[in-house]
């Protein structure tokens, strides 16, 4: 009642304040949220990308010069880059595509009717197990693992498989396929969950309904299965692409870039902290950020038509 | 009750005196990597008897492992928030140089007064001194002498007496090999210790009379690398080279899977923790035949020197004296297991161990040679040198045209 009567007395020139307030509201809830994400994202942006942008920045007591597009004309045509990229990328789509088969191949086995619950729950505990180590212990595993004495050319000259000791790690024909399949070996259960998760939500009567029509196991598969896994096939394999585009430490700690194994993210730390070439690994870094961007684009879209 | 009064008045003023006298002591910053590898409290005693001597000044220590201090002081000689004092390596000095980030000692030593002449190096850039080596660990030939014994050879101390040796060593179905190399791009740090130091112990250089590449042209360096590719072709090196580092060379010494290895002083308790029953000794590195002039050492620093932007100069140069003093810097060294940097400073271990005092005697018949330290982008410089270099010993690249490579990436990065 006294809110009514106080609501009576207000002043027209106060309306539009109130008016005004009640539009900028949101922002103040929001203006957090707004601040941090510029702190942490758009001011590092834009400083690496002013950076990409100049020659001589940190480490240079002179003043920065400016040289435009320069850095990334001096980047981009570089016999380096250019095999780092293509490494990448072989690095990042075969990664992908392992992933997804791997994942889905043990997620419908661990989906299987044919499988008691306590045997799954052992195979889960397995099968999840690679996502557990973080990535230097993964690195450092794999390093022992692939050493010229380690188990596992123990093993491929005890079955006969190999005719001498290979050097995983350090040939140039065979470390850049080594480091992509402990990439593929670390990151499946990410899959794995994912998709097993997908798996129990499809209804049973979808199936049922496969079956009446004499539907075979493939044809469930194919028209079943995989369509109601189409929204997080896509968003798995976008998120996994861009993850993968810039990983590091795999690939640092196991080759170091060695060995014809260079990838974008090795190339750009060792412009950055070997050379000291800020600029360079700023234009490196920005080449990176629009390549995920792209794909980024992609992520967003699919989430979009999800969402729709 | 006026006496509990004045007794109370009193005990504030002390409080409040003592208060000032804390507030004018000036604390200085020293940011190293030392501390985590030296015995628990060890260092810290040391900067006791530091601050004890020199009532007034505090040392606060900024201690992390090696690579998070390079890129913590790199970071803040960017900002202009680099520590009072700093803990150097000679990879790193150049680029802090170049940033204006460290003070001249010379200037330092000047303005104290100071005699230098009990050093045993400075790092000079542009004429001035930057970076005083103060405890360093030289790279011997560590040898497993029951292997020796029983292929009945001697220590090797000529490049054929090595090859010799490492083939004798090798027996690739019980998977044993003669010398490791570890050329891993991550850590290429094998450049310096496991590769140039073959040059270096036969007086050789890589670079010219002016500080510049000099890898085309330089007859010792190709015959160096030559010798070097003639080991691995005889497959005496242990397999796995382009990936391995420095502790996994170590690692096949240790559980003698390689009977040779250039190795670090620093690693010698390691190695008996390790293996107690290992039966090793050390030797200088071989020299070419017909060489007989002092053997160029290869050998790491712990170096120190002063942020440019300290406003305690004076003070941090202090700390710097202390540590370079006899009695300051044998301390250090004996419980860092590392040669001094004074030249009269002894530290306690050469008396007391035998591998010590053979090393010592090492150290003093030859010479400390790094050229790597000081140079622009050290680091940088090994990786580049390293990638053709593997595929030299691949057969991928001629010589001729692995050094042509080398000495232009090298060029690139000097330019």
């Amino acid at each position: 009642m006294a809110t009514a009567t106080q609501s009576q007395v207000v002043e027209p020139a106060n309306i539009g304040w109130e008016q005004r307030k009640r539009k900028l509201l949101p922002y103040g809830y929001l203006s957090p949220t707004l601040l941090l994400l510029a702190t942490l994202t758009v001011v590092p942006i834009v400083t690496v990308f002013l950076y990409s942008l100049f020659d001589n920045v940190i480490v240079n007591p002179n003043p920065p010069e400016f040289v435009g597009l320069e850095n990334y004309i001096k980047a981009l045509s570089h016999r380096k880059f250019r095999a780092a990229l293509s490494n990448t990328m072989y690095f990042a789509t075969a990664s992908v595509v392992a992933h997804f088969v791997i994942g889905l191949s043990f997620a419908l086995l661990l989906n299987s009717r044919l499988l008691a619950a306590n045997v799954k729950a052992l195979f889960r505990v397995i099968y999840i197990l690679p996502w557990v180590f973080t990535a230097s212990i993964i690195a450092i595993l794999w390093r022992l693992l692939l050493n010229p004495h380690g188990v596992v050319n123990f093993v491929l000259l005890e079955v006969g498989l190999v005719p001498e000791l290979l050097e995983w790690l350090s040939d140039r024909d065979l470390a850049i396929h080594a480091v992509t399949f402990i990439n593929i070996w670390s990151g499946y259960p990410f899959y794995l969950v994912s998709f097993l998760a997908g798996l129990q939500g499809i209804p049973d009567d979808l199936y049922e309904a496969g079956h009446v029509d004499g539907a075979n196991s493939w044809q469930l598969f194919r028209f079943i299965t995989l369509p109601q896994l189409r929204p997080i096939i896509i968003s798995l394999a976008l998120l996994d692409f861009i993850w993968t585009l810039h990983q590091f430490t795999l690939v640092w700690m196991t080759t170091g870039g060695g060995s014809n194994s260079e990838v974008l993210s090795t190339y750009t730390y060792k412009a950055a902290f070997s050379s000291y070439e800020f600029s360079e690994a700023s234009t490196l870094a920005m080449v990176i950020l629009a390549m995920c961007t792209f794909f980024g684009i992609f992520y967003v879209r699919s989430q979009r038509m999800t969402d729709e | 009750m006026k006496r509990y009064m004045f007794a109370l008045l009193m005990i504030l003023l002390l409080a409040f005196s003592a208060g000032i006298a804390a507030s004018q002591d000036i604390t200085l910053e020293f940011q190293q990597w030392w501390e985590p590898e030296l015995p628990e409290g060890s260092f810290r005693a040391i900067l006791d008897e530091f601050e004890a001597a020199n009532p007034g000044i505090k040392v606060e220590t900024i201690s992390g492992p090696y690579l998070t201090t390079k890129d913590q002081i790199i970071a803040s000689a960017a900002t202009g928030t680099m520590a009072d004092v700093v803990g150097l390596d000679g990879a790193w000095v150049n680029v802090l140089w170049k940033q204006g980030a460290l003070a001249s000692l010379t200037q330092a030593m000047a303005d104290a007064d100071y005699d230098d002449s009990e050093l045993a190096a400075q790092i000079k850039l542009a004429g001035e001194t930057y970076m005083i080596p103060i405890a360093n660990f030289i790279y011997p030939v560590f040898v497993n002498l029951d292997m020796l014994a029983a292929a009945g050879i001697d220590p090797p101390s000529t490049r054929a007496e090595f090859a010799a040796a490492a083939e004798a060593l090798t027996d690739p179905d019980n998977n044993v090999y003669g010398w490791a190399q570890p050329l891993s791009l991550e850590q290429p740090n094998g450049i310096q210790n496991d590769t140039m130091s073959w040059l270096w112990a036969t007086g050789g250089s890589m670079l010219d009379d002016m500080g510049q590449p000099n890898l085309v042209g330089n007859e010792q360096l190709a015959e160096t690398m030559a010798y070097i590719k003639s080991l691995h072709d005889a497959g005496v090196v242990a397999p796995g080279s382009f990936a391995m580092k420095e502790n996994e060379k170590v690692e096949e010494f240790v559980n003698e899977r390689v009977a040779m290895i250039i190795n670090t002083l620093a690693h010698f308790t390691l190695i008996r923790e390790r293996n107690p029953d290992l039966n090793f000794d050390i030797t200088a590195l071989p020299a070419a035949e017909g060489y007989d002039g002092p053997r160029g050492l290869p050998y790491a620093s712990w170096g120190i020197g002063i942020s440019a932007n300290t406003e305690h100069t004076a003070e941090a140069w202090k700390l710097i004296d202390f540590l370079t003093s006899v009695e300051g810097n044998s301390k250090l060294t004996s419980i860092a297991n590392a040669f001094p940097g004074n030249v009269n400073a002894t530290p306690d271990f050469i008396q007391t161990d035998e591998l010590f005092m053979t090393a010592f005697e090492i150290f003093q018949a030859g010479y400390l040679a790094n050229e790597f330290t000081g140079l622009p982008a050290a680091e940088e410089l090994m990786r580049r040198f390293d990638e053709p270099f593997q595929l030299y010993l691949e057969g991928d690249m001629e010589l001729g045209d692995f050094l042509d490579e080398a000495q232009a990436e090298w060029e690139d990065i000097f330019s």
